[in-house]
């Protein structure tokens, strides 16, 4: 049922694949531990994977906006890759999709990310 | 309108039953709940994408009983009951927190508020069911969330 959450490094960029909910007491903690290790790692350029997350409530949702200003105000870059119709959805009628910098092809995605 | 499932849907519409828990104000509790709802739409015929929203709102608002009703309290209980009057689906989640005035909810989409880390809980139930009601209950909160069956359907 919970989230499960792997971490790649390509070309500098921090991809996290997630499976499963982001949803509150289940992927939401996860998510928000993740991305506070990586800042304090200094990997700045992160890249959600959500082809594989199949349900988030509100709290995740709220979790992906928190993850996103958190990076940002490091100086840092959050997008978010490959959603799922349902996340896709939710994210259009709470006029997030246009906040977030959401890219389907994970080696254009990668691309994307300014070169230090 | 004619019935367009037949199967033995007909008995849940005459003889509409109400499925009513008392629950404790956990995690477990929620998602007891948004099964219960997903089984619900699922058995009345609903498609998919109607059973996630239905499901999701349902969730919501327990969430909300919970956490925002009543604190994770664990003198505190939700109530939660499922009812399909034949046309409708009905479910009521109710809290004993503090009350809650939806008034005073701000806009999530409003361009201040669209990078909070909350508060689209409400929003969230509102675009996915038909009709949602407030009732305070001193103390405590009840939401009552109604989809109607016609309009789950794809109509052809």
């Amino acid at each position: 049922m919970s989230m499960k959450l792997n971490t790649r490094q390509v070309d500098g960029v921090t991809i996290l694949d997630l499976s499963g909910r982001i949803t509150l007491g289940e992927g939401s903690v996860q998510l928000r531990d993740a991305i506070r290790d990586l800042l304090g790692k200094g990997q700045k350029k992160i890249l959600l994977n959500l082809a594989d997350v199949n349900y988030i409530d509100s709290s995740g949702i709220g979790e992906l906006v928190s993850a996103y200003t958190t990076v940002r105000n490091q100086g840092g870059e959050l997008k978010l890759l490959n959603l799922t119709k349902k996340v896709h959805d939710l994210l259009q009628i709470t006029k997030l999709y246009t906040v977030f910098d959401i890219k389907d092809d994970e080696a254009s995605a990668i691309a994307s990310y300014a070169r230090v | 309108m004619s019935r367009q499932h037949g199967e033995e849907e007909h008995l849940t519409g005459s003889k509409a039953s109400r499925i009513t828990y008392t629950l404790e104000s956990s995690l477990d509790s929620v998602n007891r709940v948004e099964q219960t709802a997903e089984q619900m739409a699922k058995k009345a015929g609903m498609e998919e994408d109607e059973v996630f929203r239905v499901a999701m709102a349902v969730r919501e608002a327990a969430v909300n009983a919970v956490l925002h009703g009543n604190s994770y309290d664990p003198e505190k209980r939700i109530t939660a009951s499922f009812e399909n009057t034949g046309d409708s689906l009905v479910i009521r989640i109710a809290d004993q927190g503090k009350g809650l005035d939806p008034a005073t909810l701000p806009d999530p989409l409003a361009p201040e508020n669209l990078l909070r880390g909350s508060g689209r809980g409400i929003f969230l139930i509102r675009s996915f069911m038909d009709e949602v009601h407030f009732k305070q209950l001193h103390p405590g909160t009840e939401l009552t969330l109604i989809k109607h069956l016609g309009t789950a359907q794809t109509g052809s």
